[in-house]
């Protein structure tokens, strides 16, 4: 039996932040508590130096590796630069907050580290199998974070609740991977649709294996009725944890349901896109609707995911690459909007408060007129005003829905689907203006300045004029979606 | 001169103003030089887009309906969306209206606003930019990012600086508004899946069959009907303008309430021309419902800010029947000749009513700055105490009511006219207003004005200030000005108002 060396470059970032998670796992143990900072450098520095890798791969082509179970591809390569992104600003935002919590330990990072590793090789996933090793990855090292206050009740509640949910979740996609395997034989995403194609769709197995898969996908997007876990997970881990859970894993959920679904499983469009729908549109619904009755913000920011969820769904419906595209811009957005959003939260807490009610947002026009509107940019943002760029997200899946229907068939059920976004964007609106009509048009009933660190400071109005500068210039990031897909 | 960017001035200049009045802050009180600085720089930026507006007026050539001041340059390339700027004779008289108002809210607000003054003039520049965004647009979607955007500030004006409930008010604006600019949205997004382009123009020649027209149109009359506001969707106006603060009335009342009036003219008619002749019934009986049945609300209300509010939706109700009275006109003369009377006749109101409209909640909020009420019954025989007040007060009430010699005649007049042409009925119904509107307006001014000075408060009042006179002075002329001389104003829009009668009679099925 030959041995043949794979190709290891396309899967190169991958392996230099595994390389540094060790390091950063080891040098922990030698460092002391009053010194853990020396962890957080090195967590930021491995953060950088695989965002270099990324960057320095730059593959035009999809390049196929590990026989064929690794794919890099320049899809994957900005989701990548975005999660990884992402996670300098978890990383950014929460450093003062888990030293004031007592939280100060190296295992956030490494857990945080080890969560990024699982999201680039679901990004890069090529087989299913490959899929589910990364989600399992990413999925240990949350349930682990969300328990990791092992003093606090509440999160290791929702630990236990997002751990059983997410075994279950779990195992309902290996069950969907065992059906598909069965019947075609083929793991790897290009031989499934090969064989699908050949077998022709109408297998009732497969579809069987499908909806297993749609459940799984469902589940890790939080989408209705697979969202149960969300809120209380949002709720229960500390914020640091919140944020991260509610930024990068979204932009993996995406790529799980694009490689199974667009790569893996396109001869069956017809059969998932009705799921799809279903999801999408029950997901509007609650999410939205649920949003308003909630007092804290975390839970809010919770319910309004999984109303996000249902564009980002929606835009996968379509089965076009406008509507992929859509989709993927609409991920990239929300995370930017979202990990902005929890930053605020964590901003406005301190030393023995947490600011986790939407009163704790009164008055804060008059503390800080800057971060006033910063949560301003957010919450716009999210709502879909323009000119922040949610308006643009939010456009681009409508248009896409619009377009795609066209040529369907039944071309009037797009229209009620932009339709139904739009008014679910209306109903949205209304718990965004609460939040704003807090911090611009109550009086504070908290005057004690923001003692959030400079660099926090920087970054979050970084964060949040992007989301202002992305609305008015947003070309470029539309150009580079709809580049990259396809 | 070369007015390449003259259009683009005109917008980013306030909003760059505004920028840097928020910059400069409030300073440590209202004495502070910070705050004087800052109150400088906001006068000074709604002056300078005033005087950069002239041009506009002097440089517009009048014979040709054609885009004017054209700017055109890609900006989102995956949409085929355009920075995409024009005007021409239906735009011009309300950006000259935007311009003209601004400065005057900016010198009305002076002192009096104790509250976080940066955040409120920066708020009213930044507005005044993009409603000239608005009426400036040629690309639908670079129209709809000002049409939304313009609610941002407007929300925080009423919700920060507004009366008792003005969280209430300001959110129920926004979702108002908000509902009904969405639908506006998809269909947009339609024609441009239809289309290919977002370019207004595109659309205007883009035949469209019979029953998308008519769905585009309600989703069309659903987002201008609010901000008109029309019946039965007006009621969002009220709560707003009694909440707002006396700038927010204003701008309100003088130019948001025209965004609808204008997305008549430029999006619903040229581009739906059937289906605005086939629903022309829904949208004549509406104004006339506007007309009659708002009059007779206006007529009981007992809050001055309410009363104007009402007033202002009986008038805006002259605008929709003088823009859709057209094909009844075509159809009982047989010729469309003397159709652009109406049109014409409801362009000059929409003019006129946001001077007069705005001078009126300027003269409730001088009021209501001395006494902090808006209650009729709280007031009585203010001309004793404030006799140059009253003067200006009585001056508008006229206006309001259509006295001749003042522009609320001029508008009204023609669109009377153009309606008697189409039915009696009509112009009768139209007619009452004349009653109506001389009831409700004078019924005030006699309760607030005239008769014995009623309480202590009204005695211990003092007249009208160098600032404020000043404002109200403006105005007067203003209204008078373009009563007895409307010409300049009719002959700006003239050629454009030709060619909307041209496209509104093609079919486009």
């Amino acid at each position: 039996m030959d041995f043949i060396v794979p190709d290891f470059s396309p899967a190169l970032p991958e392996i230099v932040l595994l390389g540094l998670i060790c390091v950063v796992l080891l040098a922990d143990l030698f460092v002391t508590d009053e010194r853990r900072i020396i962890t957080w450098w090195l967590a930021m520095a491995a953060v950088a130096v695989t965002l270099l890798a990324i960057l320095g791969s730059a593959p035009d082509l999809r390049t196929l590796t590990f026989s064929g179970s690794y794919v890099a591809d320049p899809m994957g390569q900005i989701l990548k630069i975005v999660s990884v992104g992402l996670m300098a600003l978890v990383f950014i935002y929460s450093r003062q907050y888990l030293t004031e919590a007592g939280l100060r330990r190296g295992e956030f990072y490494t857990l945080s580290l080890f969560a990024l590793l699982g999201i680039l090789v679901m990004i890069s996933a090529n087989t299913l199998l490959t899929m589910y090793l990364g989600l399992e990855m990413l999925s240990l090292a949350l349930y682990a974070l969300v328990a990791f206050d092992r003093d606090s009740a509440v999160a290791a509640e929702s630990a236990m609740k997002y751990f059983v949910l997410g075994a279950i979740a779990s195992g309902m996609l290996l069950f969907g991977i065992s059906y598909l395997y069965g019947v075609t034989g083929a793991i790897e995403f290009g031989p499934l649709s090969l064989a699908i194609r050949d077998a022709g769709p109408d297998d009732v197995a497969l579809w069987f294996g499908l909806a297993f898969l749609v459940v799984g996908i469902a589940f890790k997007f939080g989408a209705v009725p697979f969202h149960m876990w969300l809120p209380d997970v949002y709720q229960g881990a500390r914020t640091p944890v919140t944020l991260l859970i509610g930024s990068a894993p979204k932009v993996a959920a995406f790529a799980l349901a694009m490689r199974i679904l667009v790569d893996g499983l396109p001869e069956l469009h017809g059969a998932w896109q009705g799921m799809l729908m279903i999801l999408a549109v029950l997901s509007l619904g609650v999410g939205n609707v649920v949003a308003i009755a909630q007092t804290n913000i975390k839970r809010m920011l919770a319910y309004s995911t999984i109303g996000h969820v249902g564009f980002i769904l929606l835009g996968i419906f379509t089965g076009t690459e406008a509507g992929y595209q859509a989709a993927m811009y609409y991920t990239i957005t929300y995370v930017l909007m979202a990990a902005g959003a929890f930053g605020m939260v964590i901003l406005l807490s301190r030393r023995g408060f947490e600011a986790e009610e939407i009163s704790d947002f009164k008055g804060l026009n008059s503390r800080s007129p800057w971060f006033a509107a910063m949560m301003a940019c957010f919450m716009f943002g999210m709502a879909g005003i323009p000119p922040w760029v949610g308006f643009w997200a939010k456009l681009n899946v409508i248009s896409a829905v619009l377009d795609a229907g066209r040529f369907a068939p039944d071309g009037v059920i797009y229209t009620w689907l932009a339709i139904l976004m739009v008014v679910f964007s209306v109903i949205g609106a209304y718990y965004y203006l609460r939040v704003l009509k807090c911090v611009y048009f109550d009086a504070p009933e908290d005057s004690a300045p923001l003692t959030a660190p400079r660099e926090m400071q920087v970054v979050l109005s970084v964060n949040a004029l992007a989301i202002l500068g992305l609305g008015l210039v947003p070309g470029t990031l539309l150009a580079l979606c709809a580049s990259v897909i396809g | 001169m070369d007015f390449d960017y003259l259009l683009s001035l005109l917008i980013w200049l306030p909003i760059a103003g505004g920028l840097v009045v928020l910059a400069i802050g409030d300073g440590d009180d209202a004495a502070s030089p910070r705050a004087s600085a800052m109150r400088l720089a906001a006068l000074g930026t709604s002056l300078a887009t005033l005087a950069a507006s002239l041009p506009l007026f002097t440089g517009f050539d009048r014979a040709s309906a054609a885009m004017q001041f054209v700017e055109r340059m890609p900006w989102i390339d995956t949409f085929n969306v355009f920075y995409h700027l024009g005007v021409d004779g239906l735009s011009v008289p309300l950006i000259l209206l935007t311009t003209f108002i601004t400065p005057l809210v900016v010198i009305a607000g002076g002192r009096s606003i104790t509250k976080r003054p940066a955040q409120y003039f920066a708020a009213f520049l930044i507005l005044e930019g993009l409603m000239i965004g608005v009426f400036c647009a040629l690309d639908a979607m670079l129209f709809y990012v000002f049409w939304e955007a313009m609610l941002v500030p407007m929300f925080l004006i009423i919700g920060v600086w507004g009366g008792e409930r003005r969280i209430y008010a300001t959110i129920k604006f926004f979702l108002y508004t908000f509902l009904g600019s969405v639908f506006m949205l998809v269909s947009l997004i339609w024609l441009y899946v239809q289309s290919g382009s977002y370019g207004i123009l595109d659309f205007h020649a883009l035949p469209i069959a019979m029953e998308a027209q008519i769905l585009i149109f309600l989703a069309f009359l659903l987002a201008f009907a609010v901000k008109v506001p029309m019946w039965p969707v007006h009621t969002w106006l009220p709560d707003a303008h009694v909440e707002a603060p006396t700038g927010g009335s204003v701008v309100l009342a003088a130019i948001m309430l025209k965004m609808g009036g204008y997305g008549f003219v430029r999006l619903s008619l040229p581009i739906l021309p059937d289906a605005s002749q086939a629903l022309d019934w829904l949208m004549i009986a509406l104004s006339l419902i506007a007309v009659v049945y708002i009059g007779f609300v206006a007529l009981v209300q007992q809050d001055m800010k309410k009363l104007i509010a009402y007033s202002s939706i009986a008038h805006m109700g002259f605008v929709t029947l003088g823009f859709f009275v057209l094909w009844d006109i075509e159809q009982s003369t047989g010729s469309v000749s003397g159709a652009g009377l109406g049109l014409t006749g409801g362009m000059v109101q929409m003019v006129s009513h946001g001077l007069i409209s705005g001078a009126l909640f300027l003269c409730v909020g001088v009021m209501y700055d001395r006494l902090h009420t808006r209650n009729i019954a709280d007031y009585g025989g203010v001309v004793n105490t404030m006799p140059v007040f009253a003067a200006f007060m009585v001056l508008f009430a006229m206006a309001n009511a259509g006295l001749p010699g003042t522009s609320g005649f001029v508008g009204e007049f023609m669109v009377i006219l153009s309606s008697f042409q189409a039915s009696f009925w009509y112009a009768l119904l139209a007619g009452t207003t004349l009653v109506l509107g001389a009831a409700y307006t004078l019924w005030m001014v006699k309760r607030v004005i005239f008769g014995d000075v009623a309480n202590e408060g009204v005695a211990g009042l003092a007249d009208v200030n160098g600032r404020e006179f000043l404002v109200l002075g403006i105005l007067a002329a203003a209204v008078l000005l373009l009563g007895v001389w409307p010409a300049p104003l009719v002959d700006l829009m003239s050629v454009s108002v030709d060619q909307l009668v041209e496209q509104m009679s093609r079919s486009k099925l």
